[in-house]
């Protein structure tokens, strides 16, 4: 289980995450959603400890994630940014495979390479394997960023607005991947959305962040809510139930 | 798939041997060139030569190369830290202070040690100051380096003014670049030294590689990010008093060799990388001395020519990064 307490991130005078208790249920997908500047990607950020917090600590599985050796986390939890530009040329399979890099140490065993067919495969990659990263378009990128992750088989997967950049399609088949990743091999996701809708439909519980607090918790039904959305976005959204999922219609 | 397949790298195994076989033979040619019979004087006298270009080429290689992966940026080299010039200035001091008759009298491996203590204390204290507290932000340890750099620079030229005009030229001599008057201990405690670098840096060669994802992802792999960077800093600044003790700062050798080796074997791999850089910089140097030696009869400085060429190739590299 990830647990935060008191988390706190100030620069200067402003708080960007305001003292945020929280606890992440284990298995399934938990989106964070909220409007820009709510705090949700440096929440996400400290929780994985690659921003360092003001105050509070967070406890993956009961380790401290300050105090943890990286190696030791790095096999349980991971993180994915939402901007990743690389110096060097490297192809989609070279990346990938770097996400074995906490179990191998950068020597990939046959088990690891498995590892790596797998999530190449699991995100659709197979024609792109041998391609530079550079010689892709954003969204494939995205992809590739994210079978990386998946690769490193860790039990919690954080992602930074994973559907940046994909189109229909694949934004679809992105979130029916995590669903089955979650379902299928028990692990549990932790994504920020922007897109409600994809929020809605595919997660177990929702957190709505608006000036660096949490605003409210719980399911689909509990936060797609004309009244809670207005509180957190500022702004008349309707909803409809179109066949069993709780749909935002926001457009004019 | 097939047509997915345009882009398969050419082999980077392969470039390095190409390479390997080029050093090789420019090392021949420079210890076998105009010998005119006189074996027993001329070889030593080459070998040592050869031995301070090689031992030079490769500090500076590699030092630029991990430099440029810690910072995630091909266009800069360890000497916008300043740390070159931090060199000159603690030579200088040491002129200005003793003067010239102590510092010709003093153990040049004990100077040597005490030089590397100061430059790793220099890139101690830069790490720690910046990094040690909440920030952590290269760009800020960057522009530090540059401003204490033209500092450096700056009173070492002030102190080389106040001192003696021949103890000034003593002091130049020591800081152009030439190979021809190697010290021997010197040249015995820095490939040591380097010897000592490599073998731990030689273990660290995969954690190398993920820093080139940023460090973002390296702390996501579990890349102890802060710690490794601190050791390659420290490195860096052995390797540079190495180059620097040997034959003076050469401010742009590094950037056009790092980015020669990364045009021409093109991978993230640093056990690929280094060895590649190492081999160009050999080639460089090598090369480069017999030209100078037979061709134009020493007449010119090599810093002269790797200055100029280098400050073309830095110009047409920010050239290309301008937008538009």
């Amino acid at each position: 289980m990830i647990e935060a307490k008191n988390v706190t991130k100030r620069y200067g005078t402003t708080l960007v995450v305001d003292d945020v208790s929280l606890r992440l249920p284990v298995g399934g997908i938990t989106s964070i959603i909220g409007p820009n500047g709510a705090g949700k990607s440096t929440l996400l950020s400290m929780i994985s400890r690659v921003l360092p917090m003001s105050s509070g600590n967070v406890l993956v599985d009961g380790l401290d994630v300050v105090t943890t050796p990286g190696d030791v986390l790095a096999k349980r939890l991971a993180i994915l940014r939402q901007d990743n530009h690389l110096t060097s040329r490297l192809t989609v399979r070279e990346l990938v495979t770097f996400g074995r890099y906490p179990h191998s140490k950068g020597r990939p065993t046959v088990k690891d390479q498995e590892h790596v067919e797998r999530a190449i495969q699991h995100m659709g990659l197979e024609a792109l394997s041998a391609r530079f990263l550079d010689e892709l378009s954003g969204g494939q990128r995205q992809r590739a960023f994210v079978a990386m992750v998946l690769c490193q088989d860790t039990d919690y997967v954080l992602l930074d607005e994973p559907l940046n950049g994909l189109d229909l399609k694949h934004a679809v088949s992105m979130m029916k991947q995590l669903r089955t990743a979650a379902d299928t091999l028990g692990k549990s996701f932790v994504l920020v959305l922007h897109d409600l809708n994809f929020a809605s439909c595919y997660s177990d519980h929702l957190i709505a962040m608006r000036d660096g607090k949490v605003a409210f918790q719980g399911r689909s039904e509990d936060i797609m809510r004309p009244d809670v959305l207005r509180a957190v976005y500022d702004l008349e959204i309707a909803i409809q139930q179109i066949n069993g999922d709780w749909i935002a219609t926001h457009y004019r | 798939m097939s047509a997915d397949r345009v882009a398969v790298p050419a082999r980077p195994e392969r470039t390095l041997f190409i390479l390997g076989c080029m050093a090789t033979a420019c090392a021949v040619l420079f210890m076998l060139i105009d010998v005119g019979g006189q074996w027993d004087f001329v070889l030593p006298f080459r070998g040592k030569k050869l031995a301070t270009a090689l031992l030079v080429g490769y500090a500076i290689a590699v030092s630029t190369v991990l430099f440029q992966t810690v910072t995630g940026n091909r266009v800069l080299t360890p000497a916008i830290l300043g740390f070159d010039y931090l060199y000159v200035l603690i030579q200088t001091c040491l002129l200005f202070f003793l003067g010239s008759s102590t510092v010709v009298n003093l153990d040049p491996r004990l100077l040597f040690g005490v030089e590397v203590l100061i430059m790793v204390a220099f890139s101690g204290l830069l790490y720690w100051g910046l990094f040690g507290g909440a920030r952590r932000n290269l760009h800020l340890v960057l522009l530090t380096g540059v401003v204490l750099g033209v500092l450096f620079r700056s009173l070492s030229s002030f102190l080389q003014r106040l001192i003696d005009p021949n103890e000034f030229i003593f002091l130049q001599d020591r800081f152009f670049a030439s190979f021809n008057n190697p010290d021997q201990e010197l040249l015995v405690v820095s490939f040591l030294v380097t010897l000592g670098v490599s073998v731990l840096g030689f273990r660290m060669l995969r954690t190398f590689d993920v820093l080139v994802l940023g460090r973002e992802t390296a702390i996501n792999l579990g890349v102890d990010y802060q710690r490794t960077v601190a050791l390659i800093l420290v490195l860096v600044a052995i390797l540079v008093s190495v180059s620097s003790a040997l034959v003076g700062p050469v401010t742009f050798f590094g950037l056009l060799v790092s980015n020669l080796a990364h045009a021409v074997v093109r991978t993230y791999k640093h056990e690929l990388i280094l060895p590649a850089a190492a081999l160009v910089a050999a080639v460089a140097l090598v090369a480069g001395q017999v030209v100078l030696e037979h061709v134009f009869a020493f007449d010119t400085n090599p810093r002269v020519i790797i200055e100029f060429v280098g400050g073309l190739v830095f110009i047409t590299m920010l050239m290309r990064k301008a937008p538009g």
